[in-house]
């Protein structure tokens, strides 16, 4: 229980996606089965505890503190579990419990037993344990660690391909013992057993500058690239299942799709919503269904999902993935006129050269196109990134001139620069107003020259945040790249982009000449 | 009709008119007696100044020789300030600090200043004083505030140290106390190489070598520009303000460590983009604060700087008389 508790603590205050990946690596590493996988699994929330309602553990507390001090405790606090486990003293001895024997005793505690159960175990553990325990038992560990990072630090903790713990996920479940076996080197590599399983998905590289003057426009296939998710529609011996293309189970939040999986096989395809009028809606419509673990009524009728095509896996019994992409292709358009609504087909683009793609790129026929991809016809369907049978060719971002109005100072090894942007655009009204956010795109040299920027013009301090000088005469102006504009209530500006970032930093360019409002008012989706 | 008290509050800091004097004072006085070498607590500008040597020597590093008119360090013994008797003891909150005893016709009143009762081996060992009112800080005058053994703490940093060898270690201590306290406890804990300080700290380090505690080798972190690369995988102690200046960019990929007691709760060490909280705190927690009182069992308590409400319920639920003193300009362990 130690060992989970200062993971969670460290997890936590890490901000570092490489920083949370090596303290998950040393986790695996320093402890034995089954606490491991079990805390693997409570991290990534695909643990089954039994739950205890907050409010149980409030009374258990208060029948040991006066209730004014609790009540002191918890205003200064803010968070309950941690006002519980600080304030709550321990009595007699310290017990050492592994964490899966933890897990147990509250799954096999029957409400009547639970509040003893929980009184016995905060009895016996540090603070830190405490607040591991309750935020266990009350269902609250959120740390920021996907399922994704999970199994990263599995691949990289047995040095394997992530793509062969994403296949074998689904057919697993805590405390994982056979996956560590093999990861150690103790066992042979598990088969997956579940039925419906995720397969590992095939990936498309940049097309860089120069890489069509040595590809044989004969070679490949074109279609468009679409703005929604990837995802894995498989539906096979009964057990029906949309993946992300990650490998997460997502059907909870899209029984729409699910109810209609009337195929034997696995698809893959671009998971899409629809507007009233039947086009495809932008992806900020999609997102209000993202991440969800329930999906009302309501909610599936406004915005009902749709898959777009691009790929046949599994047909039947019959394994596709070695065949070419072409011949994967003839049997997927057999295929999905046959499975209704909810299914259509990705369509070709045809084209005869370069140039006349390049074309058809600078001027896609919707809105929620990205771009084009690019596939050879005999590529077979491999796991991960492999460079060459496939190429992403997306259209080149938007970009706009705005000024400098905020700045944030950074996490870990930015937290001595101000590294987070935000930038605004001039209104009719010629003031300034926000109009994004953005903390890449530059390089280290740039960063230290936004830094210096920013201390020598501050105005005004909020905590970490710096405003600076930026008005007609004066200000700094970034060129700031994007992928898509939306509408939005919550930003004043009335816009908000997506995937911001500096392009360049225009030292050159006086304030006054940034963009205006109406620019980036026009560019907006009908 | 109960007699004037022998301290009460005025805007300048606790008073005794009976010997015209004042207890850490926030701002210039003719006579003040100083708990403890703290900027809080301890300014300049003073007529005369009586705390211990120590404090005055610290006061004097920080201010300049000349920082008061007249000092006069305090003996073991008590001395007489126009009639009122006054004794200094120790409060094992950093080298010098002391609580004050003001005492009259048989009544008096001990100031603990800052103090706390944790083993500390950077500063004189806290000594309890009974008087007929108490009056008790309360920076961490919650129950929530359990300061766990130190020792862990640190542990904690090694282990990071261990497991991040590429990251500079950043670790935010004031300058007066617990950045001595926290190398000690570095050295305590096994760990002999060089540590390398801020320029802020120097100068307290020295005097605290100076008075015989042994800090081992530390490195001036504010030379060899170059050398960026060496810092990895090393320990650099500094204010922590020093962590938001372009002073902390020279350091590789830095991991920011806090030394305090407020990084007990979660949403200060997150606010402060905190990724290491190492809870070391100078003050009482709850449970030092509740026993120092259970065990001298003052007539009266009165609770100054910090949470004083809970102290004061926590009295009444204990049939002890008890009082918020609402003393202004002391910062909760200078944040």
């Amino acid at each position: 229980m130690k060992r989970f508790a200062i993971l969670l603590e460290r997890l936590a205050l890490t901000p570092a996606r490489l920083g949370k990946l090596r303290l998950l690596t040393d986790y695996i590493a320093d402890v034995p089965d089954p606490d491991r996988g079990i805390g693997l699994a409570a991290i990534t929330r695909d643990l089954d505890v039994r739950t205890v309602k907050p409010a149980m553990l409030r009374e258990l507390v208060i029948a040991r503190v006066d209730a004014e001090l609790f009540s002191l405790s918890y205003d200064y606090v803010g968070d309950l579990a941690e006002t519980i486990a600080l304030i709550w003293e321990p009595h007699g001895p310290a017990a050492e419990l592994g964490l899966a024997a933890t897990v147990d005793r509250l799954n096999c505690a029957g409400r009547a037993e639970a509040p003893a159960l929980m009184t016995k175990m905060l009895d016996g553990l540090d603070t830190s344990e405490r607040y591991a325990l309750i935020k266990l038992a009350t269902g609250g560990l959120r740390v920021g660690v996907s399922a994704r990072m999970a199994k990263q630090a599995l691949a990289g903790f047995g040095d394997v391909d992530v793509t062969e713990i994403e296949e074998l996920w689904h057919g697993l479940s805590p405390p994982y013992s056979e996956l560590f076996a093999w990861l150690e080197g103790r066992a042979e590599k598990p088969v997956s057993a579940a039925a419906a399983p995720f397969r590992p998905v095939m990936l498309a590289t940049p097309l860089e500058e120069g890489d069509l003057a040595g590809l044989d426009p004969a070679d490949y296939l074109a279609e468009w690239k679409w703005d929604g998710i990837r995802v894995q529609a498989t539906s096979e011996a009964g057990v029906r299942r949309l993946y992300s293309r990650t490998g997460d189970d997502i059907s909870c939040a899209f029984p729409d799709i699910v109810a209609h999986l009337g195929f034997e096989g696995s698809l893959d395809g671009e998971l899409l919503v629809r507007r009233a009028d039947g086009s495809v809606a932008p992806f900020a419509e999609l997102q209000q269904r993202l991440n969800r673990k329930t999906v009302g009524k309501a909610l599936m009728e406004r915005h009902p999902a749709f898959i777009r095509a691009y790929d046949l896996l599994q047909d039947g019994a019959e394994n596709l993935r070695p065949l070419s992409f072409a011949d994967r292709r003839a049997r997927l358009e057999a295929l999905v006129p046959t499975l209704g609504p909810r299914f259509d087909l990705s369509e070709l683009v045809g084209f005869r050269g370069w140039e006349e793609l390049a074309t058809a790129r600078a001027d896609p026929p919707h809105a929620v196109i990205e771009g084009l991809m690019l596939k050879r016809r005999d590529s077979a369907y491999v796991p991960g990134r492999p460079k060459g049978p496939w190429f992403k060719w997306k259209r080149d971002p938007h970009l706009i001139d705005a000024v400098l109005m905020y700045a944030q100072r950074g996490h870990g090894k930015r937290s001595s620069f101000y590294s987070d942007y935000t930038f605004g655009v001039w209104t009719p009204q010629d003031e300034l107003v926000p109009v994004g956010k953005a903390y890449f795109g530059f390089t280290d040299e740039e960063l230290r020259q936004i830094d210096k920027f920013v201390r020598d013009n501050t105005v005004e301090r909020f905590g970490p945040v710096r405003a600076v000088r930026a008005d007609r005469d004066f200000g700094l102006v970034l060129e700031v790249a994007f992928e898509g504009l939306n509408r939005s209530k919550r930003h004043k500006s009335g816009v908000a982009m997506r995937f911001p970032r500096i392009a360049r930093l225009r030292w050159d360019k006086p304030a006054a000449e940034a963009d205006r409002l109406e620019t980036l008012e026009a560019m907006l989706p009908a | 009709m109960a007699k004037a008290p022998l301290l009460r509050p005025r805007p300048e800091g606790l008073y005794c008119s009976k010997g015209d004097f004042f207890i850490d004072p926030v701002t210039p006085v003719p006579r003040a007696l100083i708990t403890h070498g703290h900027a809080d607590h301890a300014r300049a500008g003073h007529g005369a100044v009586l705390a211990t040597q120590r404090t005055l020597d610290i006061m004097a590093l920080r201010y300049g020789a000349d920082f008061a008119d007249s000092t006069q360090a305090a003996e073991d013994a008590p001395l007489n300030v126009n009639g009122v008797e006054v004794s200094f003891h120790p409060a094992g909150h950093v080298l010098g600090s002391a609580q004050i005893k003001v005492s009259h016709r048989g009544r008096s009143v001990v100031a603990t200043g800052d103090y706390k009762r944790h083993a500390d081996a950077t500063t004189e060992g806290y000594e309890p004083v009974r008087g007929d009112i108490l009056i008790t800080e309360a920076t961490f005058g919650l129950p929530v505030f359990r300061h766990p053994d130190p020792r862990a703490e640190i542990a904690k940093l090694l282990t990071s140290l261990r497991q991040f060898p590429e990251r500079a270690h950043m670790v935010g201590v004031y300058a007066l106390g617990k950045a001595q306290r926290v190398i000690r406890l570095i050295r305590d804990a096994g760990y002999d190489a060089p540590l390398f300080i801020h320029g802020a700290l120097q100068r307290l380090c020295d005097y605290y070598v100076s008075q015989g505690i042994d800090l081992g080798e530390l490195r001036p972190a504010t030379e060899d520009r170059a050398a960026k690369a060496s810092y990895a995988g090393q320990i650099i102690l500094a204010p922590p303000s020093a962590f938001a200046a372009k002073w902390a960019q020279r350091f590789p990929d830095p991991l920011i460590a806090f030394a305090s007691g407020w990084m007990q709760v979660r949403a200060r060490a997150r606010q402060r983009g905190v990724e290491l909280p190492l809870v070391i705190s100078d003050h009482c927690d709850w449970g030092e604060l509740t026993t120092t009182i259970a065990e001298l069992m003052p007539e009266q308590v009165w609770v100054t700087h910090g949470r004083e409400e809970a102290l004061v319920r926590w009295c009444k639920l204990q049939g002890i008389a008890a009082q918020p003193l609402n003393l202004v300009g002391y910062e909760d362990e200078a944040e």
